[in-house]
């Protein structure tokens, strides 16, 4: 097999696969992350489409609110900055996780957690403060498309939290078994995911649409 | 899991695959990379030291660069042979987001300027 592959060259040094399958399917803890992977940006082709319609329709005010007047640059740098402490922890989490530990993999997922409650928390208080201002999703279409963008982040963030305490509570019930820690592993891709399309939105909608 | 496959061809992204100083070394720049990269760019849409209408483009230059970072850094996306499906995967997703993101607008724009004006569209009503 070995000089088969290496006169038809798709094989990497030290490696035998010819990458015509004579090998077969890699294993299970390669598989799954790498689906993962493949709905993960397929995530972010959705998101590139929420950017889109929220960068056309940015200036679509309708003589209400404009995005100067309504972000906060000072609340939206905390949320950052939660967000991506949360991304970090998440990782010092998987590396407890690789070596089966399980009170530092709780508590790393724990402050993950924690850190993305303390970023969801602000996101909606500035989307209640926002409507109650008469600066809600009906008011404009800039306003349509911003809630639609942010919101859909939120809610991403929101089924993170819920997937982060399903898989403390399966660690704890089940242990370090393979499939949990593929699971486990599905979450930290999701979660640093969601921490890369915040840097696009922190930037398009805050950034850039409050600069003077 | 994949540290007791040295020979492997693939890797999981997101799996940190070294020795446990090198792993928490890894999340460490990272995120001190991102932090700076966050820092300069609330500066950069603060400061007046800077020519105006070149901010925006610096502001999406700097998110471009720490999107780089989450994914060295966090997601472990790197050259290495057993990464190149990961890559691939990546660089056929930033081909679909640049082609609806830069259609999007282009097409947007060019509706927009062969708008009729909303008053003149009005009088055409009545």
């Amino acid at each position: 097999m070995t000089s088969e592959a290496a006169t038809i060259g798709l094989t990497h040094s030290g490696s035998e696969d010819t990458g015509l399958g004579h090998r077969g399917p890699e294993s299970k803890s390669i598989v799954v992350p790498y689906g993962f992977w493949l709905f993960v940006l397929s995530d972010m082709v959705l998101f590139s489409a929420l950017f889109a319609t929220y960068a056309s329709l940015a200036h679509a005010t309708d003589g209400g609110p404009i995005s100067n007047q309504l972000f906060d640059r000072n609340l939206v740098a905390v949320e950052t900055i939660a967000l991506l402490l949360s991304s970090f922890v998440c990782g010092l989490a998987m590396i407890a996780a690789k070596r089966a530990n399980m009170l530092w993999t709780q508590g790393w997922l724990f402050v993950t957690g924690l850190l993305g409650f303390v970023f969801l928390s602000i996101e909606l208080y500035e989307f209640a403060k926002m409507i109650g201002e008469g600066a809600g999703p009906q008011r404009s279409a800039f306003l349509s498309s911003f809630f639609t963008l942010v919101g859909c982040h939120g809610a991403h963030v929101t089924c993170g939290l819920l997937w982060i305490g399903t898989m403390m509570a399966q660690i704890w019930a089940k242990g370090f078994r393979d499939d949990i820690v593929r699971r486990l592993l599905c979450l930290s891709i999701f979660w640093h995911a969601l921490d890369i399309i915040w840097v696009a939105i922190f930037t398009i909608v805050y950034l850039i649409g409050t600069l003077a | 899991m994949s540290e007791n496959r040295p020979d492997a061809s693939n890797v999981a992204p997101g799996q940190p695959h070294d020795s446990m100083f090198s792993e928490t070394l890894s999340y460490v720049l990272g995120l001190g990379l991102a932090l700076v990269l966050t820092g300069i760019s609330f500066w950069v849409a603060s400061t007046s030291a800077l020519w105006g209408p070149g901010v925006a483009v610096g502001l999406v230059v700097l998110a471009i660069a720490q999107m780089g970072v989450h994914l060295v850094f966090f997601l472990h996306i790197n050259t290495a042979p057993d990464n190149t499906n990961n890559v691939l995967a990546l660089a056929f997703g930033v081909l679909i987001v640049a082609l609806v993101i830069a259609g999007s607008l282009w097409i947007m724009d060019h509706l927009n300027q062969n708008m009729m004006p909303m008053h003149q569209m009005m009088q055409m009503q009545r």
